[in-house]
């Protein structure tokens, strides 16, 4: 009881002389709260964007089947498609068609796509946000499109995407099959990729592997893959911009070593007294611990909670203008929030960790002071 | 109560700034008397009064209080003892600015670990002692001198040490105030503490309060004169 | 190299323990050289002051290391996905060949730190520092394991590749296949729990019986609490784990951590750990009690730290075997 209330005393007296010492102090707890603000807005962001790559992936088909002619991806033969079929354990495979449409006026870049559910009729277009905002395009507008001999055709906007799903769909264009088979030039025997779907999850290897056996000039991909690498891509991404912020956590580090071994003569005054008086140096430790702690609690936790809100609620609009960069049909999205004790881990090691170990020494200098000094005030 | 055996004290020994504080100072300090030690600065008083206060080790000798030898405790147990057994008065008072003077009254009792509450009372109850009951929540920088004084004599008791230490008490007051710290003293002399007060001030050492007077030059003891 | 951020705090914090310990060492050295209570030299004073640092050091070393502990396992989780058939924490770690060593270094220097800020609280307590050199001696063999941690783990994520094929823990800690962990889990299940019971039973027994008459009993009671520590986690693998999962072939010991099991691996394994570190302290301190100014300390710590590993070992077994009996998996036909 007497240990509580002896670290309760020595508590009490370190937030009294913080209050003291403000202008000091928040200087610190500012630079503090934003180190942890910019490394908590970049761990959540790339986090929740993960997320929703993998929810986005869940309902993708299980296996990709692109043809590759000399290393480069290209038109699948329909009739490949049976052959899938075929193979034990697959339960349907589809032909796909899609590609890439670039619009000069607009500079930028559609996903064309011809879409079974919800089907598009002939001559019209459904269109997604990104889309919709860059050619001022609305329902019952026509748009202009360019075939691939140089001829123009136009189709008319029958529905536009909903802004729920504007992170996949924002650059979408879906049309019907003869409209897009006309407008590449693309023949019937051919599709772009095919869809496959298995009824046992397990086999997914030894299926991919089959096909890939038996159409030598394919490439298989499963899902799993694709959400591996998107995993990797999404920590690396992640991580490198830790690593440029580590500049600014290294400052922010050497700032607090040099605030806590400058110590003002007012600030030695009173350790002198405090240790004159008949406070231990292990008191001094205490009382510098306690310091730290509530420096470190405060500005963690704003810098945390600025954080989440910046991500979640503004939509990380500090990080719009790098990460929107060259692309014109940047979707206008709200990440699903995600906090998890990983993130808050780490966030710990890389700005606690460093802070508390940098005011170790210093803190130590302070509470060594010789009580005799007091005699000598 | 207090022996102090060959006691030295030798600052950056073996560097060009050499030092030597305490030469060699042999001393036995009676329970309940007052006992001043009067010199010139750099003479070892303040010196003196760390080591007798276990505020600093001495380089060789022994100490011992009330029969236990303190000389090699470690830093732990001699603020313990310190702690428990001494109070200081200081020559600048020494008060913590910013906090009221109740507070600073309670701030050597802190690492004991009693309760906030039980602390303030006695905090209280020592103000009103000292007749500063109105000031006891005033911040320090409002107190007058004489008032600053008596929160810092106050401190020194809040632990109810056996030993009071003065150092230069009287250097920042006038005669009126120096005669009323004498008087203040006797009374503690009376409630049975001993008293050791540093001072070249003849208010001090003339005072009928003081037992015993030992003068002090280049870190040694001159002359020993006694009083009745 | 994966650059996950969990990693690279990780390997900052583990950098940033194994300097301070460097830096502890070389005053530890000094310490051991010319420590001198009863001198008043300006040089021993000096070095009274320095081993409050050190002191601080140690204890903010001993959070830190419970904390990276954690946060490991934590990330061996979540980095899973990255590899391919890795359903855990088991599988992530069976990448390459430093991840099971890291785990098994980080729980001896966790056990060695805390076992030194046992020693540390009862040399503090006591009025001539009477075990400073055998502390700064034990300081000088941590962290050379300490730096060891730092390689290890180092290497570990830094030899980390994508889309690695390894094993799940299915595999790994399955019956028929190969290696330590599947020798473990293929260990005979009676047999087993009754050597996991009778441990238990034994440092119960031998740490109450020191509690009260508190003599060489302690040794008895240390080596114990050591063994039922390594059996208990045997124990996990070969059947502990099968309960909670409500599977006869799941003996993972990582996948208890996570959420669908309630988390309830944590307090397991704290229970476990934190009982491993009393009664390995309460050993430690035995040869000392001889010491004068240590023997009013020691045996009353000894006394405290045996009751909280009793405690804990205690609320371990409680928890095991209500969930043995009350589950609705069904294992031996009881």
């Amino acid at each position: 009881m007497s240990r509580f209330n002896k670290q309760r005393n020595i508590l009490d007296f370190t937030l009294s002389s913080l209050l003291r010492r403000r202008t000091k102090n928040s200087a610190l707890v500012i630079v503090y709260t934003l180190i942890v603000f910019s490394l908590a807005s970049v761990l959540f962001f790339t986090q929740a964007i993960k997320k929703e790559a993998c929810i986005v992936l869940k309902n993708s088909p299980e296996i990709i089947v692109q043809r590759i002619v000399a290393g480069r991806h290209d038109l699948l033969p329909a009739d490949y498609i049976d052959t899938i079929r075929a193979i034990t354990g697959v339960q349907s495979a589809k032909g796909r068609l899609w590609g890439y449409y670039f619009e000069p006026a607009a500079g930028a870049n559609y996903t064309l796509m011809v879409s079974e559910e919800p089907g598009v009729e002939v001559g019209r277009i459904v269109i997604g946000q990104g889309v919709s905002r860059t050619i001022h395009a609305n329902r019952a507008d026509i748009v202009p499109f360019r075939r691939y001999d140089g001829s123009y055709t136009s189709f008319e906007v029958s529905d536009i995407l909903s802004s729920e799903s504007e992170l996949v769909s924002s650059d979408l264009v879906l049309i019907s099959e003869s409209d897009f088979r006309e407008m590449m030039g693309i023949r019937g025997e051919y599709v772009t990729d095919a869809a496959v779907y298995a009824k046992n999850k397990r086999e997914l290897f030894m299926i991919a592997d089959k096909i890939k056996r038996i159409l030598p000039d394919t490439r298989p991909i499963t899902k799993d893959e694709i959400l591996r690498t998107y995993e990797a891509i999404f920590d690396w991404r992640g991580g490198i911009l830790l690593v440029i912020l580590s500049g600014a956590v290294i400052a922010f580090v050497i700032l607090a070593w040099d605030k806590a071994s400058g110590l003002s003569s007012d600030e030695r005054r009173e350790i002198g007294i405090l240790k004159g008086i008949g406070w231990e140096t292990s008191d001094v430790i205490a009382m510098k611990f306690w310091e730290g702690a509530v420096i470190s609690l405060s500005s963690f936790s704003l810098g945390i909670i600025l954080a989440y809100i910046h991500v979640f609620f503004a939509s990380s609009a500090l990080f719009e203008p790098a990460l929107k960069g060259w692309s014109v049909l940047y979707p206008e999205f709200r990440l699903v929030p995600h906090m998890d004790p990983l993130q808050i881990a780490t966030l710990f090691f890389l700005t606690v960790v460093p802070y508390t170990v940098s005011t170790i020494v210093p803190s130590w200098r302070a509470a060594t002071i010789d009580p005799d000094t007091v005699m000598r005030l | 109560m207090i022996e102090l055996s060959d006691i030295r004290k030798v600052f950056n020994s073996g560097k060009p700034n050499e030092f030597v504080a305490i030469d060699g100072i042999t001393l036995s300090v009676e329970r309940d008397k007052v006992l001043v030690l009067k010199g010139p600065s750099g003479s070892g008083k303040t010196t003196l009064l760390s080591v007798i206060g276990c505020m600093a080790r001495p380089t060789s000798g022994r100490i011992t209080l009330s029969g236990k030898e303190i000389t090699s405790l470690p830093e732990r147990f001699l603020t313990e003892i310190r702690r428990k057994s001494f109070g200081f008065v200081f020559q600048q008072f020494n008060l913590i600015k910013g906090i009221t003077a109740m507070e600073n009254v309670i701030l050597p009792a802190y690492p004991t670990g009693e309760g906030f509450s039980v602390l303030k009372k006695r905090a209280l109850s020592l103000l009103e002692l000292f007749d500063l009951s109105e000031r006891a929540f005033s911040k320090v920088e409002w107190l007058s001198g004489g008032e600053a004084q008596r929160v810092s004599i106050a401190r020194a008791l809040v632990n109810d040490p056996s030993v009071i230490i003065a150092d230069e008490p009287t250097a920042h007051l006038d005669t009126k105030l120096s005669k009323d710290f004498m008087e203040i003293i006797g009374k503690l002399k009376v409630r049975r503490k001993t008293i050791i007060i540093a001072s070249h001030d003849p208010i001090v050492y003339e005072s009928a309060a003081v037992d015993r007077v030992l003068e002090m030059r280049d870190g040694r003891i001159l002359s020993r004169a006694t009083r009745q | 190299m994966i650059f996950h951020p969990a990693i690279m705090a990780l390997l900052v914090g583990s950098l940033l323990v194994t300097l301070m310990l460097l830096y502890s060492s070389y005053y530890g050295v000094q310490v051991i050289r010319k420590w001198d209570i009863k001198s008043g030299s300006e040089l021993q004073l000096c070095l009274e002051r320095k081993t409050y640092l050190v002191s601080t050091i140690m204890s903010y070393m001993l959070f830190f290391q419970l904390a990276s502990f954690y946060l490991f396992i934590f990330t061996a989780d979540a980095i899973h996905a990255t590899f391919v058939s890795a359903m855990c924490a088991a599988g992530s770690l069976n990448v390459n060949e430093y991840g099971y060593p890291a785990v098994i270094i980080k729980m001896v220097n966790f056990l060695f730190a805390g076992t030194w800020l046992i020693i540390n609280y009862a040399d503090n307590r006591a009025y001539d520092y009477p075990l400073i050199k055998k502390k700064y001696l034990l300081l000088l063999v941590i962290t050379p394991l300490m730096v060891a941690e730092f390689i290890v783990q180092g290497a570990y994520f830094i030899g980390l590749k994508a889309n690695v094929i390894t094993s799940c823990c299915g595999s790994l800690f399955s019956t028929d296949a190969e290696g330590i962990a599947s020798e473990i889990a293929a260990l005979p299940r009676l047999p087993m729990k009754i050597a996991f019971y009778l441990s238990t039973a034994l440092t119960l027994a031998s740490g109450m019986y020191f509690c009260f008459r508190s003599d060489w009993s302690g040794y008895v009671f240390s080596f114990l609490s050591i063994a039922t520590f390594v059996v208990s986690v045997a124990a996990m693998i070969s059947f502990i784990s099968l309960y909670f999962y409500e599977l006869p072939t799941h003996h993972c010991p990582f996948c208890i951590l996570q959420k669908d099991y309630g988390f309830i691996g944590y307090l397991l394994y704290f229970a476990l750990f934190g009982s491993a570190v009393s009664g390995l302290g309460t050993g430690a301190l035995m040869p000392f009690r001889k010491i004068q100014s240590l023997s009013q300390i020691v045996p009353s710590i000894q006394r405290r730290l045996a009751f909280m590993a009793l405690i804990l070992y205690f609320l371990f077994t409680v928890v095991v075997t209500y969930r043995m009996i009350f589950s609705d998996f069904i294992l031996e036909g009881y």
